[in-house]
């Protein structure tokens, strides 16, 4: 998968034409995305969602750490609780919303992380070039021979439950995969016409960087990012799930749908709404993403 | 290609080392003075002294990496501090569970992702690539743990048709092809042929509409040549590809079978993880990881190779 990734990546960096903040690419971009219901329409799901995340303490009708042992598990609109009630007691539409809160942050932090970093080392690698490149991807590819979701558990089970453990391993996970394709793209654009001019006309390395890489390769890489939120929501509330990210009673999708797997014989519709919160952020984040590329991808 | 061949096996020396590394690093760490992760905690004082000396643990970290390896290569994985047994035999039998699962899992994905595949390669744009397209992304967003307890609340809660967890009537003892078996190993193995079925569909419709594209599939029509001898042309054209992307899922089912594991009580190397994980068990963590992890390599290498037997152009990049 990753592979074909940086093949459709590298396409993109002939479009842009110059290395001119080109207006009519960007007003491109919007045209496209316009015209691109689905992606438009996925967006502004995630767009409400957060609304309603931030907004948590405004919206949700129950506090969601208070439960009632008389009204355990009970159904879908059971006493002013629409989405029912969980094991103990809690309303399920204000922990979901609460949630949120912690499964959206899990989530996104180590892709963001990861953009930074990855970036940064990718960037430097690919136009770098020689033994700097050598050291950055051959270390690199050490944690490539990992399947990531094996990574994630090692790191975080040697380390232990923890919010923060959660996303130094979910970071560690996803910065390799973003320096092969920051290096991809910036090996790509080093070797083009007008960067060797630059460079031939006595613009220094920081300035060739900043002026003439940098705005190409940073549209690819950020494409790729948002592919990776998909993964990273899937993954952080998967670790909640093992007990390894968030501890109870805090309100976490992955953790939700842990402890309410007891009463998938009682309350099976209960039982799904979590992971159903999770499947429709990371579809969601995916199909945005796949909406992003083949705007800003001129030729995909 | 020989060159080519020898070259890449030898790159897959210094990454299973490194990789050792990395397992071997887990156990530091892990929070604490990392005697207390291999011995038990009501181990008395001469006995922790021991195991510190036993494995070199009063040494420097690069020499206790050699005598970790030393013991490794030998097979002594270390023992757990749940069971007392060695690691390699908690393994064994988990490693085997696993195998079955992933590669009945991968079986499973690569099928569906072929028809998925090949159809919306063939008609992109139209309506049953969409239909396919969507379906890939679905497979791909899906928390595949979630998607097993819906399958558990579909299958076992409300049909009552197919059992919810264990490999097996015995669970642990013996595997056999039977329909008593099979039965436990129809929704786990569904529930994880999910993800690879999106990533194939994906992978097949991009390689296929490409390949469809090229002047030699013009030619081939333009001298007469139906529908069926083009798509073998599509087909060993896409192959090599194709069995990149697959053998690299097997080896992702392999280590990320975690979580599935532990919604259907399947008793490998996932299931193995995670109680590891709860008993704070370093060893066997340690170990499952290692195996895991370089199955893994030994996986991307054969792929590579493989691919280099199907496609000799890639030799010569």
């Amino acid at each position: 998968m990753t592979a074909g990734a940086v093949s459709t990546l590298g396409s993109a960096l002939v479009p842009p034409a110059a290395p001119v903040r080109g207006r009519g690419y960007w007003a491109g971009v919007a045209r496209r995305l316009r015209r691109d219901p689905v992606t438009l329409g996925c967006a502004t799901v995630l767009l409400l969602m957060m609304l309603v995340i931030v907004a948590a303490p405004l919206v949700a009708p129950f506090d969601p750490y208070q439960g009632s042992m008389a009204r355990r598990l009970r159904p879908l609109g059971y006493a002013g609780h629409l989405l029912g009630t969980d094991e103990l007691g809690r309303d399920m539409l204000t922990r979901l919303i609460y949630g949120g809160r912690l499964s959206w942050f899990l989530g996104i932090t180590p892709v963001v992380l990861a953009f930074g970093i990855g970036g940064l080392l990718g960037v430097a690698a690919g136009f770098a070039g020689g033994w700097v490149n050598s050291l950055i991807m051959r270390v690199t590819d050490v944690f490539y021979a990992f399947p990531s979701v094996l990574l994630a558990v090692a790191i975080s089970g040697a380390l232990g439950a923890g919010i923060f453990n959660a996303i130094l391993s979910l970071t560690l996970v996803f910065v390799p995969q973003i320096i092969r394709v920051a290096e991809t793209v910036t090996t790509g654009v080093r070797t083009l016409d007008y960067v060797e001019s630059a460079r031939a006309s006595g613009a220094g390395a920081l300035t060739v960087v900043r002026v003439h890489v940098l705005p190409n390769v940073l549209g690819p890489i950020f494409v790729y990012a948002t592919g990776l939120i998909s993964v990273s929501m899937i993954l952080a509330s998967g670790l909640s799930f093992l007990g390894l990210g968030t501890r109870p009673p805090e309100p976490e999708w992955g953790l939700m749908l842990n402890t309410l797997r007891t009463a998938i014989y009682t309350q099976p519709v209960l039982t799904m709404l979590p992971g159903f919160c999770i499947f429709a952020t990371s579809l969601c984040f995916n199909m945005v993403s796949d909406g992003l590329r083949s705007a800003m991808d001129v030729r995909g | 290609m020989m060159f080519y061949v020898i070259r890449r096996i030898l790159y897959a020396v210094p990454i299973a080392l490194s990789v050792g590394l990395v397992c071997f690093m887990l156990v530091h760490i892990a929070p604490g003075d990392p005697v207390n992760a291999i011995v038990p905690p009501d181990a008395p004082q001469a006995v922790v002294e021991q195991v510190r000396r036993a494995y070199g643990l009063d040494k420097p970290l690069p020499v206790q990496f050699a005598l970790w390896l030393g013991h490794v290569l030998q097979g002594d994985l270390g023992r757990s501090l749940a069971t007392g047994r060695p690691v390699w035999e908690e393994l064994r039998g988990a490693v085997a569970n696993t195998l079955r699962l992933a590669v009945v899992a991968s079986v499973l994905g690569f099928l569906i992702g072929a028809v998925l595949g090949g159809l919306s390669g063939v008609f992109r744009g139209r309506l049953i690539d969409r239909a396919a397209t969507t379906v890939a992304v679905a497979g791909v967003s899906v928390p595949h743990y979630w998607l097993g307890m819906v399958l558990v609340i579909t299958f076992s809660v409300t049909f009552n048709v197919l059992p919810a967890m264990g490999a097996g009537p015995d669970n642990a003892a013996g595997w056999g092809w039977d329909w008593a078996h099979i039965r436990h190993l129809i929704l786990p193995s569904v529930t994880l042929a999910v993800i690879p079925a999106g990533i194939i569909t994906r992978a097949i419709r991009g390689t296929v509409s490409e390949i469809l594209g090229q002047e030699f599939i013009g030619t081939l029509r333009g001298k007469g040549l139906r529908g069926r001898t083009v798509a073998y042309h599509v087909v060993i054209n896409a192959a090599p590809q194709v069995l990149a992307v697959m053998g690299l899922q097997l080896g992702y089912l392999m280590g990320g079978s975690i979580l599935v594991e532990t919604v259907f009580s399947w008793p490998g190397t996932g299931f193995l993880l995670n109680s590891a994980i709860f008993q704070r068990d370093i060893p066997v963590l340690q170990g499952t990881i290692l195996v895991l992890a370089i199955f893994f390599v030994l996986v991307n290498l054969m792929v590579d190779l493989m691919q280099t037997v199907l496609d000799p152009r890639i030799s010569r990049a």
